[in-house]
């Protein structure tokens, strides 16, 4: 009893296809977005998260009527990344059915625009998405960087200064990727994770490294996130979502069923 | 159930997850989204959502005369719902943005999720906004909650919460208990958002349209 942990899959999507791949046996369209998002929803998804890496404004105005078919079946709480700039992209996302916004490189370019957005449509939908990197030798306290361009450049940005500035501003969650995790499957930066989630007062989705159900579980108790994202876990049929929920309650974590 | 739903729409936030929700669960259903009052007191069921900050929120109510419709609305015994900030927007005042009078439907107040528990450092910190999936424990019988067991999670996000002992159907506890679902006579107003609370929030929906407000 008590808010549960939440689960949380995770699908990157390029001019509307969902890309990295998705091998479930009985969806029609492996690629389609709106089937992934409907099985998964279906398995008991607790959200489902969007990001948005096409590089083209046609891709982008995919992006917007992909969300509206999907807002239209799915009745958890969705939330896009990738490509939020502008009040107005914030807007038509909303219109078109997204729950919440992940804004991440426009608020480096312009911390202000995070302040503008929490009061215009609430920090409940303002979701700051940060990818860190570890930068301090092992020798030296903890320090993680604000890394841009997919972990390439670095910003000279503290991780956690920031996500308690970006927070202060008004963002209501914060999506924390490990750029060291992300793709290794060596599991989440727990270190990373149970330090900004300690310094913030709103929840932590931890992200970025998953390989197995393990990592999900110590993403909440050791890395004390509040929900976990996942991709590849999910897409590769490895594990359903279901599998990982009850692992995680084996576990002595609460989850929904 | 074919019958006309009214989803009055006072310029704050995103009216279309409890649209589509509506349109769902009742497909034969005519969905108006207005703040137009004679269509309002023409539908069926009335539903009065809400996000964002209860500053606005009631200032936009009463600049639209939001409230002196929702009054005819509860006085012809129309069936009406009252979503998250909805249902904060029914409550006597509320402590967000230094103190807001509010609609006085339900006497009650409007409190932040505050105190040692929810500050960074705590042993057992819990966050704000309450986000997530919490149980609803049903301390009272409502049609609302035909076929949905007591302690069934539903999806919040509120750093407000209701605090009142009266006319509770459903309680939550984050901290502390608190008000999860009001109802009195023709009203209910629900703190989660059935539109997003999957299964279990859609049978919500479509028990409240089954329900003649008595």
């Amino acid at each position: 009893m008590g808010l549960a942990k939440r689960i949380i899959p995770c699908l990157d999507v390029d001019n509307g296809r969902v890309v990295k791949g998705v091998q479930f046996v009985d969806i029609r369209d492996a690629g389609d977005p709106v089937e992934v998002a409907k099985r998964y929803n279906e398995q008991g998804a607790d959200e489902i998260t969007f990001l948005d890496i096409s590089a083209t404004h046609q891709g982008r105005d995919t992006m917007v009527h992909m969300v509206e078919e999907i807002a239209k079946e799915i009745f958890i709480p969705l939330t896009v990344g990738g490509g939020i700039r502008k009040v107005e992209d914030i807007r038509t996302m909303l219109n078109a059915g997204a729950d919440k916004v992940g804004i991440n490189s426009a608020a480096i370019t312009n911390p202000e625009f995070v302040k503008e957005a929490a009061e215009k449509f609430g920090s409940q939908c303002i979701v700051i998405a940060i990818d860190a990197k570890k930068v301090s030798l092992e020798s030296e306290p903890n320090r993680w960087e604000i890394f841009t361009h997919g972990g390439r450049k670095p910003t000279g940005i503290d991780a956690v200064e920031w996500a308690i500035k970006m927070t202060q501003y008004g963002a209501g969650e914060v999506l924390l990727t490990s750029m060291d995790g992300d793709g290794t499957k060596a599991g989440y930066d727990l270190e990373l994770t149970r330090t900004i989630s300690e310094a913030v007062a709103v929840p932590v989705i931890a992200s970025g490294g998953v390989g197995n159900l393990q990592h999900l579980v110590d993403g909440v108790v050791k890395g004390q996130a509040d929900a976990v994202l996942a991709a590849s876990i999910f897409h590769f049929g490895e594990f359903s979502v279901p599998q990982a929920k009850a692992f995680m309650a084996e576990a002595g974590v609460e989850v929904r069923f | 159930m074919s019958q006309s739903i009214a989803i009055i729409d006072y310029g704050m936030g995103n009216l279309h997850s409890v649209s589509s929700a509506v349109e769902h669960v009742c497909p034969d259903s005519e969905v108006i989204i207005t703040n137009d009052s004679t269509r309002i007191l023409a539908a069926d069921h009335v539903i009065l959502p809400g996000v964002g900050a209860i500053r606005d929120c009631m200032h936009e109510i009463r600049r639209l005369k939001v409230d002196k419709t929702v009054q005819q609305v509860i006085a012809q015994k129309q069936p009406l719902l009252g979503v998250c900030v909805g249902m904060q927007a029914l409550m006597t005042h509320s402590e967000e943005n230094s103190g807001i009078a509010c609609m006085d439907y339900f006497s009650g107040n409007v409190k932040l999720f505050q105190g040692e528990q929810f500050t960074p450092g705590h042993s057992d910190h819990l966050k704000v906004p309450h986000m997530g999936w919490n149980n609803v424990a049903q301390v009272a019988d409502h049609p609302v909650w035909e076929g949905i067991v007591s302690d069934t999670r539903f999806y919040f996000v509120h750093s407000f919460y209701v605090e009142t002992d009266d006319h509770v159907i459903g309680r939550c506890d984050y901290g502390a208990p608190f008000a999860a679902v009001l109802a009195k006579d023709n009203v209910v107003a629900v703190q989660f958002h059935p539109e997003k609370s999957h299964q279990p929030g859609l049978r919500l929906i479509r028990n409240f349209l089954n329900w003649n407000g008595q």
